[in-house]
């Protein structure tokens, strides 16, 4: 059979059971809003609107920060890159994972410790507190919302190919659809209904992923060597497809653009607000570590397994059905789990299904942490500790809280429905970038050089923040490239996809230049009960 | 919590006041903790991170070392990349013995004895 027959039949496949996927979409829009109602009923102060009350035990906070952590780009996009890519998609996973090594060596306990709600918290500790909240306001903002923007566009595109949707109308209304249910997650169930849905996510993922391993794995006789074989002979490329530079390999330019990718992914993790916040929701430091090991526990598990869903992939369809179902291999893992059951049978179509309402789960509770994330710090950072001068009351806060949920939801259905098309792996590796530049920086230095001063932490956030997002913005990424955003027009002069490799020496340069160059002494007290805090634990709560 | 104000009256704990977390931070035993948290975590992170490029820049330079064969159709970068995998773990593991055995003690003691004070 043809691949062109195939991705037809995949197709119809998929259309004939439209009415069970959108059976399980709806299941678990049910279960999760049944969740949000009653999670809101418990959420009265400020604490447990931000902090979801601190009660979570180590347990539940692990595999919330899973549930919150492995995203869209995670699962269909590993699984994509590695299907057409072979090697050069597993250094996503690996880079991704040992990147959790930052935050549990250097940034989760002092965190903790020593901040209340957000990330600005402790940015803005020992500094002038309104240019610095307004400072990592912006920067939580503007790396939330290109993350949001990417799992907006990648619920669009899944679910547009697995309902058959595909006008323009129907892509915007599953936009707006996806914005409304996280509008209602995050300002009605806070951090408490968000860290559930997270959780309930986590276990979907990786129930649904160990069974396709099981299952892929029971195809070869859980002999891996003859899976990857498989793959390298089915993916037309043999054994190149095993070795590292198919994707990154051809040129000098390209193999600089892996290193700066490599640089991002490792250090931008332990400066994603949205990962930093969930820190706050375990009762004290020892929590918070025991919660990274059993984040470290599931993600890696998760990313072992994304080696059998992409050679799997690999292995079992052919290059042209993935490609012709979405050119950046984004539907590999759908599609596979279609394979595995048997594209004309009753099995192949429940796990479709199965498999597509686990990636929509991922999209929602990813959006939901990152919802909760941007407007947490409008409204802790922006409201009430710069337009308020730390006047507001907890009730105000919260008050302020929902109001910017809704406005940033608001934000991004338009953004997301103008974005529909676009290719979502630039944005998400650029709001690692970012992060890694402009957060990461101001933190380290925050918590460990004396010192430290309040234009030392501006010049890190606000350098790293526009160096980052301006390369992106003259990058390959953007235009003058057939896979850019406006393929049509060409003003990229910075030849690397990704920016990290300048903009994150950048935002460490810009902190020490800042820094040293500032005519303020630093204010050595406010250090010592940064220090004192961050590492013992006093005074916190 | 930090504001420009004095640290606002609504919080559960009061906190102890700037002249005793300078007076702990210069003190012996916090010395001892922040040494022996940085002694420890420090060299790590440098490590794990130079243990990581090196693996980027095999991918990148070394394709030929990468692409040989160990056995049946696994070659050395695939060992390469699920050895990441062991080392992530082991490292967490062990900075979680070191933290409970070393830091935790140090720390709770602080603590206590400032949160007494107060």
């Amino acid at each position: 059979m043809s691949p062109v027959q195939h991705t037809v039949l995949a197709a119809n496949e998929a259309s004939e059971h439209r009415p069970l996927i959108i059976t399980l979409f709806a299941l678990f829009v049910v279960a999760t809003l049944f969740i949000t109602v009653w999670a809101g009923r418990q959420t009265k102060s400020a604490a447990d609107f931000y902090a979801g009350g601190r009660q979570f035990s180590a347990f539940q906070n692990g595999l919330a920060v899973s549930g919150d952590y492995m995203s869209a780009a995670s699962f269909l996009g590993i699984a994509g890159a590695i299907a057409l890519f072979g090697y050069d998609g597993f250094l996503y996973s690996i880079g991704f994972l040992v990147a959790w090594l930052v935050a549990l060596l250097l940034v989760a306990e002092p965190l903790r410790n020593s901040g209340r709600y957000t990330m600005g918290d402790v940015l803005a500790y020992r500094m002038r507190q309104r240019p610095v909240r307004t400072a990592a306001g912006t920067s939580t903002i503007v790396v939330s919302i290109f993350y949001l923007l990417a799992q907006m566009a990648g619920a669009g595109v899944l679910v547009s190919l697995l309902l058959g949707i595909t006008s323009d109308f129907g892509k915007v209304l599953i936009v707006a659809l996806v914005g409304i249910l996280m509008i209602v997650y995050v300002s009605i169930g806070g951090m408490k209904g968000t860290t559930w849905v997270q959780m309930v996510k986590a276990v979907l993922l990786i129930g649904g992923t160990i069974l396709i391993t099981f299952l892929v794995l029971l195809k070869f006789n859980f002999n891996i060597s003859d899976l990857l074989g498989t793959a390298a002979e089915n993916s037309g490329k043999g054994a190149a497809f095993l070795e590292p530079g198919l994707q990154y390999g051809a040129t000098g330019t390209s193999k600089l653009d892996f290193i700066s990718l490599g640089i991002a992914l490792v250090l931008g993790t332990a400066g994603l607000p949205h990962i930093l916040i969930r820190f706050y929701t375990v009762p004290n430091a020892k929590a918070a570590r025991k919660s990274v090991n059993w984040a470290i526990g599931i993600i890696g598990a998760f990313y072992l397994m994304t080696i059998a869903l992409g050679f799997g992939a690999a292995a079992l369809i052919s290059q042209d059905e993935i490609i012709a179902s979405n050119p950046s291999g984004n539907t590999a893992a759908p599609l596979l789990a279609l394979h595995l059951g048997g594209i004309d049978s009753a099995w192949g179509a429940i796990l479709l299904a199965t498999i597509s309402a686990v990636a929509f789960a991922t999209i929602l509770a990813v959006v939901a942490g990152l919802t909760l994330a941007s407007s947490s710090s409008f409204a802790h950072d922006i409201y009430a500790n710069v337009i308020r001068k730390g006047q507001a009351t907890g009730e105000e806060e919260v008050r302020a809280a929902r109001w910017a949920t809704v406005f940033i939801g608001i934000v991004s259905i338009a953004l997301g429905a103008l974005a529909r098309d676009l290719n979502v792996a630039g944005l998400v590796a650029l709001a690692f970038a970012v992060a890694a530049s402009a957060n990461l920086p101001t933190i380290l230095y925050s918590l460990f050089w004396k010192r430290f001063t309040t234009q030392g932490a501006l010049w890190s956030i606000y350098g790293g923040l526009i160096v980052a997002v301006g390369l992106v913005l003259f990058s390959p990424v953007v235009s003058g490239d057939p896979k850019a955003m406006f393929p049509n027009v060409d003003f990229a002069w910075f030849p690397l996809k990704n920016p990290g490799i300048i903009s994150i020496p950048f935002g460490f340069l810009m902190g020490w230049l800042g820094t040293i160059l500032s005519k303020e002494e630093p204010d050595t007290g406010k250090y010592a009960e940064l220090e004192v805090r961050s590492l013992t634990g006093t005074g916190a709560h | 919590m930090a504001t420009d104000a004095p640290p606002p009256s609504n919080t559960e704990h009061r906190l102890p006041s700037t002249e005793e977390f300078v007076e702990v931070q210069n003190s012996a035993e916090f010395g001892e903790l922040r040494r022996s948290y940085r002694s420890f975590a420090f060299p790590l992170t440098v490590g794990f991170i130079a243990w990581y490029l090196l693996y980027v820049l095999l991918s990148n330079y070394a394709g030929g070392f990468m692409g040989s064969k160990l056995f049946g159709n696994v070659n050395v970068a695939f060992v390469f990349g699920i050895a990441q995998f062991v080392t992530t773990f082991l490292i967490a593991w062990w900075y979680s013995r070191h933290a409970a055995a070393k830091l935790d003690p140090k720390a709770e003691a602080i603590k206590s004895q400032m949160e007494g004070r107060a």
